[in-house]
């Protein structure tokens, strides 16, 4: 056994520290090189995933059914050998340094899978001896209210509702204090009211240093919570950027100008702008590279009074994070 | 040493043992009254004492090491079968537990279940002969590591197992013939020529003839050939295990 086979004893975020491992500390929270999996079945579910999570950030990870998304987590976590490639885990090799590297993470995954005939209490008592540390009441006590899960918390869990069982299993995950958090669509299954304090507490854990890695088929969440997001398609990394600027990046705006007197056809002086006719000739609509410059906005609009239409109103309209998605998913098939 | 961990495995696998305490001892120990009253009481009256020995007092050291036996493989290959089932295991792999810890929790809580049992079948067994223990603290070794090494085999079955009917195969098939043809009910120079040998090639002859000999100081192999045996097939487990936990065998895809 090594050094490093001994599982920090004063908490994940000073395990590092604690070695005086300066290297270990400066590391990003999570780096992926030439990460790939191929199932035994010989399907091939990644593909070359090089990835870099800097610490404290919110990262989303994107990709339909069947991406991909969790197959990382799972490597990362060390429930699914890779094939191939490396990955630390704030400078730890996820392998050879196995215990330092795990213990600095808290998994949420995607089953809902509990032991049913245990209390809430005992099954996140667990966790926190499971990697490693001795028993804290006032931490676990925090956790749980932190979930709303206190009052519950001799309650066996097969009497808990579906909503409830994932937050019982986030607070097993954050039951030892994780420096990194994976949840793997945290809020499948959860209802409005709790999806909302679901980001809040998640906001309140980037607050306290942590960094989250979280899957969603909720395009809105990733654009609600992250600050970048990852698209992944059939096992590749198609982009990842900070949410804002793959939006302004990638993102299209659609400028709409309602007219005052309807038409039937797009007049010609207009035929080089690409317009479309809307709401039975009321309004035309005008889509655009959000990175562009205005000049065309500006031809457009002189334009239109050449024309000798005149504007009632004039809206833009930023594409959502979701189009942006939905067309670099289909630009992959 | 990961001991916060062997020790939350440990206690969560006891806690769902006494849970359903009553029920795990209901069987063993009405079987064990039922083998007394078959074979102790009914055909032992017309059984001739065996070595030395009353034929009733002869089955107790195998009755108890046939159901230490099967109780260690069930109880060793159900503690970690269950949570793969359900799902549960992501935890443990997921955690910084490295797979020494993972056993010694989880063969530890089985073996520590069988060893309960033992003793009460023992206390059973003295309400229908009269026991004597000649060697008490090999009695206990033996006890123990019989315990052991069938729940570390039971543990191995629990990560091969891939449905429930896997999961009670090879008790029924391989450890119960194992157990039955072990001894218990007989010693070993009263079977026929050939399979004087054949037998010799059953583990299980080595535990319960060191276990009976803790009793009454007969043995029907020598004590050295005993404890060889079990600590080889203690080794090759234990190589097995090792080996389990390092390809990720039937836990990691
Ligand atoms: N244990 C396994 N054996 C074989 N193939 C698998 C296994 N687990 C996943 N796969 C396959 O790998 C691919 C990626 O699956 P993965 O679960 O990582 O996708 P995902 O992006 O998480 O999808 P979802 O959004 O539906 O959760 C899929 O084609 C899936 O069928
Ligand atoms: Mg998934």
């Amino acid at each position: 056994m090594t050094a490093t086979d001994h599982p920090p004893k004063l908490g994940p975020q000073r395990g590092a520290a604690r070695r005086g491992d300066a290297a270990a500390d400066k590391a990003p929270a999570l780096s992926a090189r030439g990460v790939s999996k191929t199932y035994a079945s010989g399907l091939v579910a990644l593909e070359g995933i090089d990835l870099d999570i800097q610490r404290g950030e919110i990262f989303a990870l994107l990709g339909p059914n069947g991406a991909g998304k969790t197959t990382l987590i799972n490597i990362v976590c060390g429930l699914v050998n890779k094939s191939s490639g490396t990955v630390r885990a704030a400078g730890h090799d996820i392998v050879a340094e196995y215990r330092a590297a795990r213990s600095l993470i808290g998994l949420v995954p995607q089953e809902l899978t509990t032991d049913a005939f245990e209390t809430v209490l005992a099954t996140v008592n667990y966790s926190r001896g499971l990697f490693g540390l001795p028993k804290n009441r006032a931490h676990i006590e925090k956790v749980l209210r932190d979930l709303a899960l206190w009052d519950r918390r001799g309650s066996r869990l097969r009497s808990l509702s579906g909503g409830m069982k994932r937050r019982v299993m986030i607070a097993k995950a954050l039951s030892h204090e994780p420096s990194i958090l994976f949840l793997d669509e945290p809020t499948a299954g959860v209802d409005v009211e709790l999806r909302r304090d679901m980001w809040q507490l998640v906001r309140r854990l980037r607050e306290s240093g942590v960094t989250i890695i979280l899957t969603t088929h909720y395009i809105e969440e990733a654009e609600e919570m992250a600050d970048r997001v990852g698209v992944i398609s059939k096992g590749r990394l198609v982009v990842v950027d900070e949410k804002t600027e793959l939006m302004r990046k990638l993102g299209r705006k659609q400028l709409s100008v309602q007219l005052e007197t309807p038409i039937t056809a797009i007049p010609r002086v207009l035929e080089g702008h690409g317009l479309e006719l809307g709401e039975g000739g009321r309004s035309v609509h005008y889509v655009y590279e959000a990175a562009q410059d205005s000049h065309s906005i500006d031809s457009l609009l002189r334009d239109l009074g050449a024309a000798g239409l005149r504007v009632r109103d004039i809206e833009t309209r930023q594409s959502t994070l979701e189009e942006i998605f939905v067309s670099l998913v289909k630009e992959e098939t | 040493m990961n001991v916060y961990a062997i020790r939350a495995i440990y206690a969560f696998e006891m806690a769902r043992a006494f849970r359903s305490f009553g029920q795990s001892l209901i069987s063993p120990v009405l079987s064990t009254s039922l083998y007394f009253v078959v074979f102790g009481a009914a055909i032992g009256g017309r059984i001739d004492e065996v070595e030395g020995v009353s034929y009733g007092a002869f089955i107790v050291p195998g009755l108890i090491m046939m159901m230490v036996l099967t109780q260690s493989v069930s109880n060793g290959s159900f503690g970690i079968y269950f949570p793969r089932f359900m799902g549960t295991i992501y935890e443990l792999l997921s955690a910084p537990v490295s797979y020494v810890e993972a056993v010694i929790g989880y063969v530890g809580a089985a073996a520590t279940k069988s060893i309960i049992i033992g003793v009460i079948i023992l206390a059973t067994a003295g309400l229908f002969v009269p026991l004597e223990i000649a060697h008490p603290l090999w009695m206990v070794a033996f006890l123990v590591l019989a315990s052991v090494t069938f729940s570390l085999l039971g543990f191995i079955v629990g990560i091969w197992a891939e449905s429930f009917e896997q999961l009670g195969f090879i008790p029924t098939l391989v450890v119960m013939p194992l157990a039955f043809l072990g001894g218990t009910f007989y010693s070993v120079d009263m079977l026929p020529g050939a399979w004087q040998t054949v037998v010799l090639f059953n583990p299980v002859v080595y535990l319960v003839s060191g276990f009976r000999w803790s009793f009454y100081g007969v043995a029907d192999v020598s004590l050295g050939a005993s404890l060889g045996v079990i600590g080889l097939f203690l080794a090759v487990a234990l190589a097995l295990v090792w080996w389990i936990f390092r390809t990720g065998y039937r836990l990691k895809a």
